[in-house]
Parts: C-alpha cells; sequence; structure tokens
C-alpha cells in the first residue's frame, strides 16, 4: 500500500454535484470528489455502481452516443474550466485528457502511427518531433525496448498486455493533463497485469491517473486515493489505506471486505 | 435392433430420415439446375461466338458484312463510361452511405432517405433511362453523350455502393470508434482516419459489384437514345500537349457493348448472331471476373476479421 | 520529463489554428455527407416529376379511362388507339411466369441453403448463386431467343419464335439468386431456440423448416417475393429481345407480345421528337411500371423491416 507524499496535496481536479442521464435512467446522482495531482485515484465498487460511467464524463467519451446529458461541474485545474460543460467543445477536452480502456484496442495501423495518432491530431508533423515524442511516450510506458526495432511493424503483432501498454502510450503521447484508465488491466493475464501496475507506479511521477478497477486488491496496491461507488453516488473517498483499513461507511466496510458486490 | 425396427417410433425415425434426405437431394437438385443453365448458357455463348474473338473483331469498327465488324467504338465507349460511372457513383455512394451510418441523427429526415436508397435499389433500370432521357438529354440539353452515359448508369448503381458501404461501415469495430475520438479526433478525422481504411475492402466489393452490374446494362443506354452504328473513336483523354489530359471525349456520341450485342441480335443475318455471341462471351468474361474478385475480397475479408 | 505540461492549456488549444482548420474541415465534410445522402432523394423526386411532367402532353390527349380499358395500343398507326392492357397483360404473363419458376425452386433452394446445407459448403455455393445473378440481362435475351426458343419449340407445339413462355422461364432463373439470398437470410434470422423446440418434439428437419422456420420467417420471404416480382416486371432485355415488339391482347404465352419495357426500347431505338406524342407515350407507360414496382418495392421494404423488428 503507498503513502501519500508529503506536503499538501495539490487539486488536479474537482468533481463537482455531477449527475448524469443516459436518456431517462440518471447513473450519477450528485458526485463531488478531488483529483490530487500526481497521484493515483481509483474509483472502485460492484457492477453498475456508476464507477466507469464517471470516468467516462471525465474526458466526454459519452458524448459519442445519444441521449446523454450532464449536470453539475468537472473542474480541470489550475484553469477551472469545466469539462462537462455543453459550451465546451469534447474534442477539446479529450485533447486534454487521455484515455485508456478495457479491451486493448490499438488502431489497425502500426506501432508507430499508433502512438503517432493522437499527436497528428494536434497538427504535430515535424518528423523529427514526432519520433522524439514517440519514443519518450513508448519508454514512459516501459515498451520501447521491446519494440524499438519493429516500429513500422502492425500494432496486432504485440501480445495483449504489449497492446495495452503501447494504448497507454498512445494516451501518454500528447503530454495529457489527466490519464484515465478504466480496468486496464481486466482483459489481460496476472503477468502483464503486474506489469502494467508497476508502470502505473512509475507513471504516477509525473501524471495524474483515475483508475477505475473492479479488482480491490489492484486498488489497495496501486492508489493513492479511493473512491467508492454504489448505485449511482459516491458513498466515501478519502487515502486509500483509511478506505480498505478504516472506513468510514458500513457498505464500504462491506464491500471491501467482500461481503457483497 | 432387428426387433427395435418394427416398433412405430422407429418407423417414423426412419421415414422422417427418408423425408430428409429425399429434401435434401431436392435442394441439390435445383441447385444443379440453375448451375446447368449458367453451364449451357456459356457453353452455348462459346460455340457461338468464340471462334469470332480475334484481333480483326477487337479492332474493327461495326460494319454491314458481319464478317468484317467488330467492337472497337463499343469496347471503347464501355471502358469510357465505366470511368464516368466509376468517378460519380463512387464517392457520392461512399460519402452517402457514410452520412447514414455515422452521422445520421434518427429522426424522419434519416427514415426518409433510408426508405428512398431502398426503393431506387428496385426501381427497374430503364426508368432510369426514362429519367436520363427527360433530364440531362432534354431537361438540361446535355444530349446523347459519353458524360449522360455514365450518369445515368452512376445513378443506377448508387444504391448498390450506399449498401455495401453501410454494411462495411457498420461492421467496423465500435471500439476503434471510442479509441480514436479518445485521442482527440474530431467526427470527420475518425471517419478519414480509422472508419473508412477499415472498410475499405468492404466497399471496394460493392463498387466493383456495382460496375460489374453497370457495363452489362443495356436498357438504361437505349432509351436515352444512343446510337449503334460508331464508326469513330471519341478523342482520346490523353494528349502529347500541355495540360495532357482532354475532357472533350465526355461530349462525345457513344456505343457500349451491351448495346452493339443487342443490335445484332435483332438483324436476321446468322453472321451477326455470330459476332453477337463473341461480344456476350466477352461482356460475361468481364463481369464473371469482377463479381469473382469482389467474392474473393470478401473471402479475404472475413478471413482477416476472424483473425 | 515531464509528461503533464501545464503549456497546454485550454486556451492554446481554443486558438490553435490547427484545431481551427480541423473543425472547418469537419465541419465542410458533414455538409458535404449529407449532401451525398440527399442526392439519394432527389433521384427518385426527379424520377417522379420527368415521368409526371412528360406524360403530361399524353394524359392531356387521351383520357386516362381510355388509356386503361382500350384493348388495343397502335400509338404510331394512323388509326392510333392508346389502351395500356395488351403492354400490361403481356408485362404481368412475363412477370408471372417468372415467379412460377423462382417460387417453388427459391423456396427449395433457400429451404436448403439455410437448413440443410452444412455452413463451409453453404459459404461456397452462395456466391457462384450471386454470379448467375451478375450474368448481363442482354446475354440471357441472347440465350432466350437463339437457343432457348428453338430448343422449346420442339417440345411445345405451337410455340411462336417470340413468346412470353421462355422469356418468362430464363427470368425465373434470372430472379433466383435475388430470391434465395433474401428469404435465406430471413430463415436464418429465425432463433435457434424455436429450431430446437421443434426438434425437441422429433420433427425432422424438413417438417421443422415447413412448420417452424417458414411460418417464422413469413415477412421476410413474402417480401423476397415481393421484391423479386417487381424485379421481374421491370426486366426489360430478356422480354424485349426474347418475346417480340408486337402489342398483343393474349392469353396464350405461347405468342408473342410487347411488354411495357420491351415497347420502351423498341421506341426508344427509332428517333422520337422530343414533345411528340409517340415520346410522351413512353413516359406514360412508364410511369404505369414506375407505380407497380413501386408498390411492391414498398411493400417489400417494411414487410423485411418489420421482420427485422421481430427478431
Amino acid at each position: 500500500m503507498l503513502t501519500a507524499p508529503e506536503g499538501p496535496h495539490v487539486l488536479r481536479a474537482e468533481v463537482k454535484s455531477l449527475k448524469f442521464w443516459y436518456g431517462k435512467f440518471q447513473a450519477l446522482h450528485g458526485v463531488n470528489m478531488p483529483i490530487w495531482d500526481r497521484q493515483v485515484t481509483a474509483i472502485i465498487g460492484p457492477s453498475g455502481c456508476g464507477k466507469s460511467t464517471l470516468l467516462r464524463c471525465f474526458n466526454r467519451i459519452h458524448d459519442l452516443y445519444p441521449g446523454i446529458r450532464y449536470e453539475g461541474e468537472v473542474n480541470l485545474a489550475p484553469e477551472g474550466v469545466n469539462l462537462v460543460d455543453r459550451q465546451i467543445d469534447p474534442i477539446m477536452v479529450r485533447l486534454l485528457v487521455g484515455m485508456v480502456f478495457q479491451k486493448p484496442n490499438p488502431f489497425p495501423k502500426s506501432i508507430f502511427e499508433n502512438v503517432a495518432a493522437g499527436l497528428y491530431v494536434r497538427g504535430i508533423k515535424n518528423r523529427s518531433e514526432l519520433e522524439g515524442r514517440v519514443e519518450t511516450a513508448l519508454r514512459q510506458a516501459a515498451l520501447w525496448d521491446e519494440v524499438k526495432d519493429r516500429l513500422p511493424k502492425p500494432a496486432y503483432e504485440l501480445s495483449g498486455g504489449q497492446q495495452q501498454r503501447l494504448c497507454i502510450a498512445r494516451a501518454l503521447a500528447p503530454q495529457p493533463k489527466l490519464l484515465l484508465l478504466d480496468e486496464p488491466t481486466s482483459a489481460l493475464d496476472p503477468i502483464a497485469t503486474a506489469r502494467i501496475e508497476e508502470l502505473i507506479d512509475e507513471l504516477v511521477k509525473d501524471v495524474t491517473i483515475v483508475i477505475v478497477t473492479h479488482n480491490m486488491a489492484q486498488a489497495a496496491r496501486i492508489s493513492h486515493q479511493t473512491a467508492f461507488m454504489h448505485l449511482g453516488s459516491l458513498v466515501e473517498f478519502g487515502d486509500t489505506g483509511t478506505i480498505f483499513t478504516n472506513p468510514q461507511a458500513a457498505q464500504t466496510q462491506d464491500y471491501v471486505t467482500g461481503r457483497f458486490g | 435392433m432387428a426387433d427395435a425396427l418394427h416398433t412405430s417410433e422407429a418407423r417414423i425415425v426412419a421415414a422422417s430420415r427418408v423425408q430428409d434426405m429425399v429434401f435434401a437431394v431436392l435442394g441439390i437438385t435445383v441447385l444443379l439446375m440453375a448451375m446447368a443453365v449458367l453451364a449451357t448458357l456459356v457453353a452455348d455463348l462459346m460455340s457461338d461466338g468464340l471462334a469470332r474473338i480475334d484481333q480483326q473483331f477487337l479492332t474493327s469498327f461495326p460494319s454491314r458484312r458481319p464478317e468484317s465488324a467488330g467492337i472497337l467504338s463499343a469496347w471503347v465507349g464501355t471502358t469510357l463510361i465505366m470511368l464516368v460511372t466509376a468517378f460519380l457513383a463512387i464517392p457520392l455512394g461512399v460519402g452517402a452511405g457514410i452520412y447514414l451510418e455515422e452521422y445520421a441523427p434518427k429522426h424522419w429526415m434519416t427514415d426518409v432517405i433510408e426508405i428512398n436508397v431502398s426503393n431506387l435499389a428496385g426501381v427497374p433500370s430503364i426508368i432510369y433511362g426514362l429519367l436520363a432521357l427527360g433530364f440531362f438529354v432534354y431537361g438540361l440539353g446535355m444530349g446523347q453523350t459519353i458524360l449522360v452515359g455514365g450518369m445515368v448508369l452512376a445513378l443506377l448503381i448508387l444504391p448498390i455502393v450506399i449498401v455495401a458501404t453501410r454494411e462495411a461501415v457498420r461492421s467496423v469495430p465500435s471500439g476503434l470508434r471510442e479509441s480514436a475520438y479518445g485521442v482527440g479526433c474530431n467526427r470527420w478525422q475518425v471517419v478519414w482516419r480509422y472508419v473508412l481504411p477499415a472498410a475499405r475492402p468492404g466497399i471496394l466489393t460493392g463498387a466493383i459489384v456495382g460496375l460489374s452490374r453497370a457495363i452489362g446494362e443495356t436498357a438504361p443506354i437505349i432509351t436515352i437514345g444512343a446510337l449503334t452504328f460508331i464508326a469513330f473513336l471519341p478523342p482520346s483523354p490523353i494528349q502529347a500537349t500541355a495540360p495532357f489530359v482532354n475532357f472533350d471525349w465526355l461530349n462525345s456520341p457513344f456505343t457500349v457493348m451491351p448495346i452493339q450485342m443487342f443490335n445484332w441480335i435483332s438483324r436476321p443475318q446468322a453472321g451477326f448472331h455470330v459476332n453477337a455471341a463473341a461480344t456476350g462471351l466477352l461482356l460475361l468474361l468481364m463481369t464473371l471476373v469482377m463479381n469473382g474478385f469482389a467474392i474473393f475480397l470478401r473471402y479475404h475479408l472475413r478471413r482477416s476479421l476472424r483473425s | 520529463m515531464t509528461a503533464q505540461s501545464d503549456d497546454l492549456t485550454f486556451e492554446a488549444l481554443r486558438s490553435s489554428t490547427v484545431l481551427r482548420r480541423g473543425r472547418i474541415l469537419a465541419r465542410t465534410m458533414s455538409v458535404v455527407l449529407f449532401a451525398c445522402a440527399v442526392i439519394s432523394v432527389l433521384i427518385t423526386t426527379a424520377i417522379i416529376w420527368v415521368l409526371v411532367s412528360e406524360s403530361w402532353v399524353f394524359f392531356r390527349q387521351v383520357p386516362l379511362l381510355t388509356f386503361l380499358t382500350d384493348t388495343q395500343w397502335t400509338p404510331v398507326f394512323t388509326n392510333a388507339r392508346y389502351g395500356v392492357l395488351p403492354l400490361l397483360t403481356a408485362t404481368l404473363w412475363a412477370a408471372g411466369i417468372a415467379m412460377a419458376v423462382a417460387t417453388p425452386l427459391g423456396l427449395v433452394l433457400s429451404v436448403y441453403l439455410s437448413e440443410f446445407a452444412r455452413p463451409r459448403f453453404r459459404e461456397i455455393l452462395k456466391p457462384i448463386l450471386e454470379l448467375l445473378a451478375a450474368v448481363p440481362t442482354v446475354v440471357f435475351g441472347y440465350f432466350a431467343l437463339i437457343f432457348l426458343t428453338p430448343l422449346a419449340k420442339q417440345f411445345i407445339p405451337g410455340l411462336s419464335g417470340f413468346n412470353l413462355l421462355v422469356p418468362g422461364f430464363v427470368m425465373g432463373i434470372m430472379i433466383l439468386p435475388y430470391v434465395v439470398s433474401i428469404s435465406e437470410d430471413a430463415m436464418r434470422a429465425v432463433p435457434m431456440s424455436l429450431r430446437e423446440g421443434a426438434f425437441a418434439l422429433g420433427m425432422s428437419r424438413w417438417r421443422t423448416a415447413f412448420s417452424v422456420v417458414i411460418p417464422g420467417a413469413f415477412s421476410g420471404v413474402t417480401a423476397a417475393y415481393l421484391l423479386a416480382f417487381s424485379r421481374a416486371v421491370g426486366e426489360t432485355m430478356v422480354v424485349a429481345i426474347a418475346a417480340g415488339q408486337n402489342p398483343n391482347l393474349t392469353s396464350d404465352p405461347r405468342e408473342g407480345a410487347a411488354t411495357i419495357t420491351a415497347y420502351i426500347v423498341q421506341m426508344s431505338l427509332g428517333d422520337l421528337p422530343h414533345g411528340s406524342l409517340a415520346y410522351a407515350t413512353i413516359f406514360a407507360t412508364g410511369l404505369v411500371l414506375f407505380a407497380i414496382t413501386l408498390a411492391f418495392n414498398v411493400l417489400g421494404f417494411f414487410l423485411r423491416r418489420r421482420f427485422r423488428e421481430a427478431y
């Protein structure tokens, strides 16, 4: 279990009375929580509790589907722009907030093209700059040594764990302010999972991470803060150590000790 | 076992097995019959026309004497018409297909477009000919040119391209779209960089099937009043001097292979029927090769999706 | 090395020219793509407009009642008669014969493909059947006139050189792949659980097919036949070549008779002065053809859609 770094936390984002609807179904009922800078925040809870829904608000990926509605705020510090504001272009939000999905989903292109995808969108065309940033991102994702000799090869040739690290590199390359991980290891074997967890430990020195996981042991191992959700509401938020050893709410207690979920 | 055969259950089982067998044989018979028609057709064309296909046939203009007639103007016309058709139908059809799958909101307007495309696919080809005659030839005063011929065939195969594009785009996994939006692409970037490349084999298949249909189409071209006796070639699309391309051919009169064939069938002399068979054989060869290629592409596509 | 760059701000993104250009392109393209989709609607509108406006001349001179009830179609004779019935009956005869061929064969074949054939075998058979659909219709016309008709004459006494029987049969074979592909799709969409129920009662395959699968896929199969009929009605070259070009109100399919499509082809081959009554006749008859096919297509579309929604 990690201990929070010394000194006061710096705010990276703040969720304020966030409500969310899929059509008529309300999936989030007024969530409030901070996201601290360069920390891992884990969101846990039973299936259907809204943890992925909450995560997907951070980069407005919900906007791909019709009939959705946000209310409340997700403010990105230090500017304080509300990411879920209708006036804000979701594309801009996604340029600032990177995301890695449950199943590794590299593009059907080369390894290099995958990592550079987010850079092209930002208009970076200079070959040497692209190469430099692709290398940096692949090194950060601990994949460089494995792929440096086959950057032009199709990404599909990589193993599942490598593909997921490639997706992490793809999200890191544009230097996001937040990195969202949506159950990133649920499709991976234990060894690949361990590598991703080590990687998260390393990455958090540079980037703020929010991770959704159904694996409580994983949340306990890798996160600094934990948010426990149930039925679309945030039940409890706090330091991971506190949540797992001394939770305030009875529901949290039941969940982390495995009595329901 | 011998006793069991006498029980009524065993008799029912045996009877239903026989019934199934009979039906399976019936199914295969029908299939073989359909294949036999195709085989007979090919054999008939070959016995009538194969010997007629030679260099003279391919490089001569039509003539009053069957043995010196050829299909030069017809195959050149077919080639140029197909160029125009492909150039118009593919971008338009792919655009409409993408709009319907990736952009269209779910409301009445989309419903109208959808019913409309499905209906267009069933409109008889000769009706497209009447449309072109009334609208392009006389309404817009464009005359019976290669451009009009290409346009009418493009309209005709548009539904085929649209439907194929929709199917290909629909089969692109949604995870690919999510990850593309996830890196900050806007809708057009997602479509252009990720969805279209993934859908390309399916779209290509549809385009080839559509063009192969257009190559054999006769009725709409007859209806616009294309000539059946063309003893000259349209101006060349390529020229030796700048700008090296020339679009005068678009306004040239033309004939195409199916029309030439139809014309020869309607003559009483048997010699022309031989010419018709030879032309039909070439047409058949072209469409079968195109369809074979499309089938191959689809097969290949399915295998690559599975892996 | 820091991944979290603080110079990347909302303001910077908002004023980025690259992003602005991207947004403009995206917006332009959404308009362009919408235009592509709208063109398909314009085509239908244009078809209706052209057919109606060009046949206006005709219906001003020939009363609709005469057009629909007169039994003679002789527009180029000095004593011209304008009854569409001969063309219409020939059209329906040819399409009817085609359906008489395609319905039983199509039913057997689609049941065979969907219920009997192994998947591997089916994957080979379907493309071969599609090749049959790829044959140009003018080639089918040649086949009907030059090969099949002389052959059929030996078996069918009184068969003329131009007749409705042989082109009708050829059209039946021609639309067969179309019927099979739609109705086989419909049959395969019937949920496996229905079949399992029938098999559990001890039914044989073909009994399951006829008592569970076909009733389950009924609207889809019906749609296949409606769409195929519409296609047979609109088919041109086979009848134009092999059924003759003589308008003939007949009850004997061994005789030749011009269908609507054959009439339009015949007139188009001659010199048709724009705006003349003869010119208007092809649009008037075309309008009848379009109305028939439209009715069947729309009916087929809704039946098919209802079927898709059912499962």
